[in-house]
């Protein structure tokens, strides 16, 4: 009987067992977020004081300002006088069917991950390109954070800091960095060995080499990686607001609970809109940064 | 006998994680194929020695995979040795520590790639600099400079241009002016003019010629092809699967090569347009004298209309057109006849 059963049913643990197995995993976690979670929390606080202050900043300010300063950002990041038009009309509609604010806090949760990923990917993405045991110890973290559904690293994060703000930048951050990282690393790995050469050759030092060759080099990639990374901060907007943030992702968590079509279709659509512009301006922002590989020759 | 500036002395270079436990072996007479099959691991160099004097042009010539621009690395140590010396006026390169060696690439030596190896993302100007902007000489300062070395390449007009704005020979005319302004005493040339096509590569040869007229700097010329070799070298060694199989002066190596492989590489060569009349010419004196005369410095092909006139001796002048010696019909027959 005992042989049968050994190919019927999948050998598992007792029911007990992985009771306690859980239950033990939860507990410690739990006595851990309850000991350091305030110190973790505080670790926080400066980011959490600038992204209130930034929120602040775009929503108290008369809209005009905040409308002209916008397209006057994204006509010098893309020189494109057709998207201007487009944004204004955009940010008209957006505007006139009462989501200014809901917007305002989007753009600022939305920058400040961006400007964090920034800060933190492109040092992560240097010192992977540098070496190889770097990149395959870090790659595998990549994967995880790419591919583990978000509300599962969203349980601990909730667990530790509670709901608010904070957890819901970490649990965006956490999905948008990854292109950043890799495409950091995947364009110092291909600047022109011969070039590298040269600058070693003439006697140039680690930084020399990675400010004055590297990273030169590797901008429009790099550009390409901070593209990426704001279109999935704005993915991850809906998801964010349902562990407190707000913005965008709000209304559109109200209109699936209460069946509000127009509602949600209104919110997502501006989610939409941003999503192109901020696209648009990083894309011609970052072509015109390569310029000199496109220079004719004749 | 003038100096020896750069003195290569039994060096080995081993590809792989295990070099070092293997040169017992290279010395032992495995070679490149044995070491390959056997352990897989590439030899790049087997027990090289050179000496490179100063002010002159040493030409180090090879087919590809020969070692000789794992060799010309090894002057500035971008490849690090896996057993030898490498001494730069009386200073063991490979001994440098971190620093040592950033500042004798800095001031000592000067590199021009073969695939130029200019800063896409800046201009010609800048590009020029390169070298003195490393060292922190004071911008406006190496700005003159770099103008300078600009101008003295031919290059006046396209001062901030982006390097890809360029032709192939102008780009290169670039890496040569980068290479010059840091005012290296080395040069070292990998390759330099092999991309660009043959009528701009014959200029760019006339060009460094006439600039080492004047620098008289110590040149490492690397290149593949054996017109450019002894168009350029003062001095030929010639690489065959990391070994070194002749260095000599280009009519050593013409006339008497060490083996096939330079056998193979010198017998498509003219001669006479190569050889100048005092290599084969004879002291003695030809009595009568009313013969004509040739100088000693031109090419055996110059002489050729004359013994075709039905002359059989030649007089041979020096500089002064004072006559030094005599050159015969038969001897030329005879040069030619080793074809």
């Amino acid at each position: 009987m005992n042989f049968t059963e050994f190919f019927t049913a999948f050998p598992e643990m007792s029911k007990s067992g992985l009771r306690a197995f859980k239950k033990t995993v939860d507990g410690a976690y739990r006595q851990f977020s309850r000991e350091y979670g305030d110190a973790i929390e505080a670790v926080f606080d400066p980011v959490l004081f600038f992204l209130i202050w930034f929120e602040k900043l775009l929503q108290n300010s008369p809209w005009i300002v905040v409308l002209i300063v916008f397209l006057a950002l994204i006509y010098f990041g893309s020189r494109s006088i057709y998207l201007t038009i487009g944004s204004f009309i955009a940010f008209i509609f957006i505007g006139y069917f009462g989501m200014w604010e809901d917007t305002m806090s989007t753009v600022s949760i939305i920058g400040v991950c961006t400007f964090l990923s920034i800060g933190f990917g492109i040092p992560i993405g240097i010192l992977m390109s540098g070496s190889d045991r770097a990149r395959a110890s870090i790659s595998p973290i990549l994967d995880i954070m790419q591919t583990m559904p978000s509300f599962v690293y969203l349980i601990p994060v909730v667990m530790l800091l509670g709901i608010g703000k904070i957890p819901g930048l970490l649990a965006v951050v956490i999905y948008a960095i990854p292109p950043i990282i890799r495409l950091t690393d995947l364009g110092i790995r291909e600047v022109d060995k011969e070039v590298l050469e040269a600058a070693e050759a003439f006697g140039a030092n680690r930084s020399q080499k990675l400010f004055r060759v590297q990273l030169p080099l590797a901008l429009p990639t790099i550009f390409a990686g901070i593209n990426q990374t704001i279109m999935m901060a704005l993915a991850m907007v809906v998801i964010a607001s349902m562990i407190g943030v707000k913005g965008l992702g709000q209304p559109v968590l109200k209109a699936i609970a209460n069946q509000y079509f127009t509602m949600g279709l209104l919110n997502g659509l501006a989610i939409v809109v941003l999503a192109i512009i901020f696209d648009r301006v990083s894309q011609s922002f970052g072509k015109r940064l390569q310029q000199h590989r496109q220079g004719s020759h004749e | 006998m003038s100096n020896v500036k750069i003195k290569i002395e039994n060096l080995y270079k081993i590809f792989g994680h295990n070099a070092k436990g293997l040169t017992s072996e290279v010395k032992e007479g495995l070679d490149k194929d044995e070491l390959l099959a056997k352990h897989n691991h590439v030899l790049g160099l087997d027990n090289i020695n050179i000496d490179i004097e100063e002010q002159s042009i040493q030409v180090i010539m090879g087919l590809s995979g020969s070692g000789k621009s794992t060799l010309i690395r090894h002057i500035n140590r971008l490849i690090e040795p896996t057993e030898g010396v490498v001494m730069v006026d009386n200073q063991d390169v490979t001994k440098l520590n971190k620093n040592e060696l950033l500042e004798f690439r800095r001031n000592r030596t000067g590199m021009v790639f073969q695939r130029f190896g200019l800063f896409p993302h800046q201009n010609i100007v800048d590009n020029v600099q390169l070298g003195l902007s490393i060292k922190g000489v004071d911008k406006s300062e190496s700005n003159e400079t770099a103008m300078f070395w600009i101008d003295k390449v031919g290059l006046n007009g396209f001062e901030y241009k982006f390097p890809n704005q360029l032709s192939g020979g102008m780009q290169q005319r670039v890496g040569l002016a980068r290479a010059l302004a840091n005012d290296p005493d080395i040069l070292l040339m990998d390759e330099a003019f092999s991309a660009l096509d043959p009528l701009i590569r014959s200029d760019m040869q006339d060009q460094l010629l006439e600039l080492q007229k004047n620098l008289k700097k110590t040149i490492v010329f690397i290149t593949h092809d054996l017109d450019e070799a002894l168009k350029l070298g003062d001095r030929i060694a010639i690489l065959n699967g990391g070994k070194l199989v002749q260095d000599g002066k280009p009519e050593d190596i013409l006339l008497s090569p060490a083996d096939e492989y330079v056998t193979n590489f010198v017998k498509d060569v003219n001669r006479t347009k190569v050889l100048k009349i005092k290599t084969i010419m004879k002291d003695s004196i030809q009595s009568g004298s009313d013969c004509p005369k040739v100088a000693m410095d031109s090419n055996i092909e110059s002489c050729l209309p004359l013994f075709l006139d039905g002359e059989s001796v030649l007089s041979v002048t020096d500089d002064e057109k004072n006559i030094v010696g005599s050159v015969s019909r038969e001897e030329v027959a005879n040069i030619l006849k080793r074809y």
